[in-house]
């Protein structure tokens, strides 16, 4: 009978209670055959019951005490051999932990239910078309008066629910002194019910809640921030605290466990949307829809009644526009709209980590491969030494698969101490990394409960580990012979199974060094690409006002800073270049439209020489230059809009952005070409304009700004105490001034290649794990060969073969496994580098030192691995070889 | 007399693996009259006590079972002896002979 059935047995008493009646009813019937009183035989019987009971217990008793016997069994072998044990539950530990932390990652970040009432049945409202520039694109972003005309629509088949994009606040319960960041996230008033949400302190919002533009001024907090911030104090409820200028009351906590819709990002405080200045704009998009959909509704119908609602939408806007190109028109009216699954909820952090994470959980899945091989090639190598053990065994009647239960018990022993080692190193790991997602000073947030769905994981994870160690020795048991094994004859088998795992372990091995190499080339080809400008010793001051301050009051604070020690020079940009933010627009050169879309920045004069951005031509800004009038524009720009001529005193305009009018500019200057938006992209046609803009009130003094960054250069080898003198003498200089942020250019760059470095330093580590876990493997198996074949090397050598062709004969195999290994993993690479091509910056696969680095790699690590066996069989004494037996 | 089937206790294992081992597949009914049959009615396997030494020895691996449909339509578990079965018997049928032997001497010699 198979374990299987056994084990089947166990959970199918039923059926076996079938059997077993049935069985004792023939033989009744037989009794009755042979001439037997119906009765009698009854009685002789005895109580079928009883019988039932009985051989039942025989049946599931026999194996659960085998099954105790052999796990003692394999707790005793397992203590027999303590460094090999601890090596295997160890490499194993590894492998299991990282796959515990990657599904824990993954699960929380994809996954995962939201833990709102009907997850399942929860869509994201998306537009699928071309992009402003031709790209094909897929956005969620929703304007307020359409989403109102949609709901309308789908009622009573669907709700939806607006949520706004999180996005971080300034808020304060006391002072401006003490302003605190949150995380906002505008929603419906009707989503809470509609989740069926139930509050942990007061209440939640209701539809009441939003429906006049501009009003109630209420927040509800997240029971996270409740927690953080009030230690769960329920008079919290009632407070007022002041954002963006407006003073709110909290009504209420949301329950525990909710943090916004968002994977990533833990939402601080939720408003409704009608305290959004977007609500009544046709032209803005600041939110998500959510659509939950009536049980028995199809997608296809809500899809159906959606879309036309869109195409009359943008179709009453398109007569709007009167000054966009007539391709943009096309592609705006051809958009699709998509209902796409979102139970798991939806965030921009999602779509950037989702392939990097799935690249690495299936690099993490490699590396447990590796480390399970390892685990198996040494219990195949144990079982080989106790192979006449197994053979007496066999002779005095254990079956086979009795033997291999005998195995299986001892694997999972190694599983279930690595999974409770590797949950260790799981716990610390996931939120290790989960820091590192997301710039540090906006790190990603992510509930990683230990709920059911990770324990499942955990325990079928360490099932299947046990049975695919188990595997390998378990052939091998399976070929013994008791009598030759019992005659004490060696198996002559050269352990082909092992080798096969090894070359295993180097194909995968290969595959991570391979990937690690790409990720890590990707990520130093960006950090070092060039950005156009001198990114060190920058430090960058955005400042803000209540109230929008004259230039003086900048001007003033600028100058301030220019006479602290240790500061070069200063300039203002509305924001520093790479920070995220862009203002863009498309151009018209000799009143004509162009589809150059280029992006702008006001700067004050002396940014370039700050930035250290070379003028090649013309001249910077005057201090009384204000915009529109003039422009410094780039090369790409040059290129672009004016085909390489010289722009000099040229003339382009920019759309305003109300469809009529236009700004136009003279170019006064050219600059070499510096990153404004990414590392990646190639160099965007970009226009420098001047910082303070006219008065629209007609006043000879600009236009006062109520925010700016200041670029302030330090001198090299300033000490970065000074960073904290400098926001203090802002606020000094002009008390209107408040500095709300203090960075370095080079964080604000590092930023762009985050994600590049964490894809880089862990498949760099997972490299280096594999790599050594498949040296550990190629040494056991190598050392268990050369002492299988011992005897035979001491003939060998007796009879004159010179340490050369020892050396040869002992690792033919293992080389040509080990090229065999090294063909799949390219070949395991080539196939699937497409899927992480997206991910990859200026490195082709088909690179040649992608390929051969870990080649000469993985090759380097096995001849040192092989080493100690080679020298141990080059060493064997022929002597005392052929006096052993 | 026939001895009471409780001194069976420790030989049922035996005797069904060796007439199994002569003629099989047998069912459980055919087990016991044969046993009865070939010892002229001087052992009588207590039918109760059958069945769970069966289930017990299929579980050892020393018997398998399958169900067959007999000529005349019935159906019934039919036992054979496995490989690990015939070295059981080899087991059981030298330790018999050593305990009988041991026996005889102590009533010869006593």
């Amino acid at each position: 009978m198979s374990i299987l059935r056994r084990v089947a047995n166990l959970f199918r008493t039923k059926q076996l209670n079938r059997e077993i009646d049935e069985e004792l009813q023939s033989h009744l019937e037989e009794a009755v055959a042979r001439g037997r009183d119906p009765e009698e035989a009854r009685r002789a019987l005895g109580s079928l019951l009883r019988h039932r009971e009985a051989s039942r217990d025989e049946r599931l008793i026999v194996w659960l005490d085998s099954l105790r016997a052999d796990a003692v069994f394999g707790l005793r072998q397992l203590r027999k051999n303590k460094i090999t044990s601890a090596a295997a539950i160890l490499s194993l530990a590894l492998g299991m932990g990282l796959a515990v932390a990657g599904f824990r990652l993954l699960d929380a970040f994809l996954w995962r239910p939201l833990p709102v009432a009907h997850a399942e049945q929860l869509f994201a409202v998306a537009r699928q078309g071309l992009g402003p520039s031709g790209d094909f694109r897929v956005s969620e972003a929703n304007e307020y008066p359409l989403f109102v005309r949609e709901r309308a629509a789908v009622c009573g088949e669907a709700e939806l629910v607006a949520v706004s994009y999180s996005n971080r606040a300034e808020l304060t319960f006391k002072t401006d002194d003490e302003i605190e960041k949150v995380e906002r996230q505008y929603v419906s008033g009707w989503m809470f019910p509609a989740f069926e949400l139930l509050p942990a302190a007061g209440r939640l919002f209701t539809e009441d809640d939003d429906r006049t533009p501009g009003e109630p001024a209420y927040v509800v907090l997240s029971y996270e921030y409740w927690t953080r911030r009030f230690g769960r104090d329920p008079s919290a409820v009632g407070r007022t605290f002041r954002m963006d200028n407006r003073i709110f009351t909290v009504i209420g906590v949301s329950p525990k466990g909710f943090t916004g819709t968002e994977p990533g990002t833990m939402i601080d405080v939720f408003v409704p949307t009608m305290m959004h200045e977007g609500v009544t704009h046709s032209d803005w998009s600041w939110f998500r829809t959510l659509a939950i959909l009536q049980p028995g509704v199809s997608v296809d119908t809500v899809r159906e009644k959606l879309q036309p609602v869109m195409q009359a939408f943008h179709e009453e806007r398109a007569k709007g526009f009167k000054t966009e190109p007539k391709s943009f028109l096309d592609r705006f009216l051809s958009q699709k709209l998509l209902l796409e699954p979102a139970s798991s909820g939806l965030s921009g952090m999602q779509a950037e980590y989702r392939r990097p994470l799935v690249v690495l959980g299936l690099l993490i899945a490699m590396v447990l491969v590796i480390a399970c091989a390892n685990v198996a090639n040494l219990m195949t190598a144990q079982a080989a030494a106790r192979h006449r053990e197994m053979a007496l065994r066999i002779s005095i009647g254990a079956g086979r698969l009795r033997l291999v239960q005998l195995l299986l018990m001892e694997s999972a022993w190694i599983a279930a101490a690595a999974s409770a080692v590797g949950g260790v190193f799981a716990w610390w790991a996931a939120p290790f990394v989960v820091a590192r997602i997301n710039p540090s000073n906006s790190p990603a947030q992510l509930a990683l409960p230990l709920d059911w769905r990770v324990t499942l994981f955990a325990a079928l994870l360490t099932f299947a580990v046990a049975f695919v160690c188990a595997f390998a020795p378990s052939l091998r048991v399976s070929e013994v012979e008791p009598a030759q094994a019992l005659k004490g004859e060696e198996r002559q088998s050269r352990g082909r199974l092992m080798l096969t795992l090894v070359a295993t372990q180097v194909a995968f091995c290969f595959v991570t060094y391979f990937a690690a190499g790409l990720f890590v080339t990707t990520f130093e080809r960006l950090a070092h690409q060039p950005t156009g400008y001198s990114s060190e010793n920058l430090v960058i001051l955005t400042a803000s006002a209540h109230q929008p301050q004259p230039p003086p009051v900048w001007d003033e604070a600028s100058g301030r800073l220019r006479y602290v020690p240790g500061v070069e020079s200063v300039a203002m940009a509305g924001w520093p270049l790479l920070d995220g933010n862009g203002w863009n627009g498309f151009i018209w050169v000799n009143s004509q439209s162009t589809e150059v879309l280029a992006y702008f920045l006001s700067v004050s004069p002396g940014f370039m020489d700050t930035m250290r951005i070379p003028l090649i031509q013309g001249r910077d800004f005057r201090p009384d230059e204000v915009f529109p009038g003039k422009a410094i524009v780039n090369e790409a720009f040059v290129q672009q809009c004016f085909g390489g001529r010289n722009p000099l005193g040229q003339w382009f305009e920019k759309e305003t952005g109300d469809g009529v009018t236009r700004w136009r500019f003279e170019v006064v200057g050219v600059v070499r070409n510096a990153r404004y938006r990414n590392m990646r992209e190639p160099m965007t046609p970009t226009a420098y304009v001047p910082f303070f803009r006219t008065n629209p009130a007609g006043l000879s003094e600009p236009e006062p700004k109520d925010g700016g960054s200041f670029i302030v250069r330090m001198r090299k080898g300033s000490p970065a105490a000074l960073m904290g003198i400098l926001r203090s003498e802002v606020s000094h200089a002009r008390p209107e001034l408040r500095v709300s942020s203090i960075r370095t250019q080079v964080e604000i760059n590092e930023a762009h290649t985050v994600r590049e470095r964490l894809l880089a330093m862990l498949a760099g580590f997972f490299a280096a794990v594999g790599l050594l876990l498949a040296a550990v493997g190629v040494y056991g198996v190598l050392h268990y060969s050369v002492l299988q074949r011992q005897k035979e090397i001491g003939v060998r050598i007796a009879l004159g073969a010179r340490p050369f062709d020892i050396a040869r004969q002992v690792t033919v195999e293992m080389s040509f496994m080990a090229a065999i290994g090294m063909g799949a993993g390219l070949a395991v690479g080539f196939a699937t580098v497409r899927f992480i091509a997206s991910l990859l910056y200026e490195v082709k696969p088909t690179d040649p030192s992608m390929t051969i680095t870990p080649i000469l790699v993985i090759a380097g690590t096995i001849v040192v691995a092989a080493l100690p066996a080679l020298i141990r069989a080059v060493r064997i004494d022929p002597a005392s070889m052929l006096r052993v037996d | 007399m026939a001895p009471k089937p409780d001194t069976l206790q420790g030989s049922l294992d035996l005797l069904v693996l060796k007439i199994l081992s002569r003629r099989s597949p047998l069912h459980g009914y055919a087990i016991m009259s044969a046993i009865q049959d070939i010892s002229a009615d001087t052992l009588r396997v207590e039918e109760g006590s059958l069945y769970p030494a069966l289930h017990r020895m299929e579980e050892s691996g020393w018997i398998r079972a399958q169900w067959i449909t007999k000529e005349n339509g019935r159906r019934a578990r039919v036992y054979e002896l496995t490989i690990g079965g015939k070295k059981q018997l080899g087991i059981e049928e030298s330790r018999w002979k050593a305990v009988a032997a041991a026996v005889n001497r102590v009533l010869r010699e006593a």
